[in-house]
């Protein structure tokens, strides 16, 4: 029961961390001040989700697991985070497309979250809804003014959409950890959300002038630990300082 | 983006008090000038209500013409509403 909740709030926590870190890439980088200043406060509205998640993950496996630990020693095969939010910026059109799909999904679940039997995770989906709800307006808004904007703008938003697509599918899969948590009333049965992810998305990129993608197979792997090659590079990089200077605090 | 309009943000800090003005910054369109200052001006717990502006709605004086303007009112003490007592209840005067 307790490997499972472990396992199962590192699943949730994990794609807050990782897309946080990839957001965090951009501060200094973003096409304007205004956009760049957006972006890094979603990256620490992600990051600080991840705190509140890793510090209850922590504590529920006791010995001298603390937050950073569980954020910067783990392995690649250990973090859960699906293949959506390691894929790099490409170009701004990658970083909206990427944000886009997962807020969608991200709000649906916090939604669920709130009615969870475990205390903590329903405190903490309570809390992080008003900032993903801000997410999702952002990221959507970005996705309609690129769509129905110049001839540019649109192929380039289109061409995201398209190449993360296959990306999507993997967030309405099911882990042993979600399995085990579902049936505790604890955790959300993701396959559920499915429908009213692609409605939402649909009804974005329908007003956005966007075609929606149609596919046959999905890119899975993420939620086991089996990640896409830009996962090393990322991991290599966020987890410099604590691998260098080991247990070092700011 | 080369081409997106100035825009003039106003921020209340909290309820009671006024609008004041706190800076400027680009958007293409009045949404996206009110979610940029939500992200550039009251990340830190600034504001509870935003205006923005578009800059060139607004009539600024010149100040070349700051001496015909503005200096006259310079000697005219009589004009200050000094001689009042402010009740201590009375605040944000």
């Amino acid at each position: 029961m307790k490997d499972n909740l472990i396992q199962y709030i590192y699943g949730i926590a994990d794609n807050a961390l990782i897309l946080g870190q990839r957001l965090g890439e951009l501060c200094g980088h973003g096409p304007n001040l205004e956009v760049d200043i957006a972006m890094t406060n979603i990256a620490l509205d992600l990051l600080g989700q991840t705190r509140s998640y890793f510090q209850y993950a922590a504590k529920l496996s006791g010995n001298a697991a603390t937050e950073d630990t569980v954020a910067f020693l783990r392995s690649e095969r250990e973090y859960k985070n699906v293949l959506l939010v390691e894929q790099p910026n490409t170009d701004f059109a990658y970083s909206i497309g990427r944000q886009f799909l997962y807020d969608v999904y991200h709000l649906l679940l916090l939604t669920e979250l709130q009615n969870s039997k475990d205390a903590t995770l329903a405190a903490i989906a309570k809390k992080s809804i008003k900032e993903v709800l801000y997410h999702q307006r952002f990221s959507s808004d970005w996705i309609k003014r690129l769509g129905d904007g110049t001839e540019e703008s649109h192929n380039k938003i289109q061409t995201a959409i398209n190449d993360l697509w296959t990306f999507t599918d993997e967030l309405f899969h099911q882990t042993e950890a979600d399995i085990a948590m579902v049936s505790e009333k604890i955790g959300v049965d993701v396959a559920k959300l499915k429908d009213a992810f692609h409605a939402k998305v649909a009804e974005v990129l329908t007003e956005s002038t966007l075609q929606i993608p149609e596919m046959k197979y999905f890119q899975k792997g993420g939620k086991q630990g089996i990640h896409s090659e830009h996962m090393g590079y990322l991991l290599a990089d966020m987890q410099y300082m604590q691998r260098s200077f080991p247990n070092m605090n700011w | 983006m080369k081409n997106w309009p100035l825009w003039e943000v106003f921020v209340r800090s909290k309820n009671g008090l006024e609008h004041r003005h706190c800076g400027s910054l680009h958007a293409s369109d009045a949404t996206m000038a009110l979610e940029n200052a939500r992200d550039v001006y009251t990340r830190r717990m600034e504001g509870v209500s935003i205006w923005v502006v578009p800059s060139s709605q607004i009539t600024a004086s010149n100040p070349e013409h700051s001496g015909e303007f503005f200096e006259p009112a310079k000697d005219k003490a009589y004009r200050h509403p000094t001689f009042y007592e402010l009740p201590e209840e009375l605040k944000h005067m």
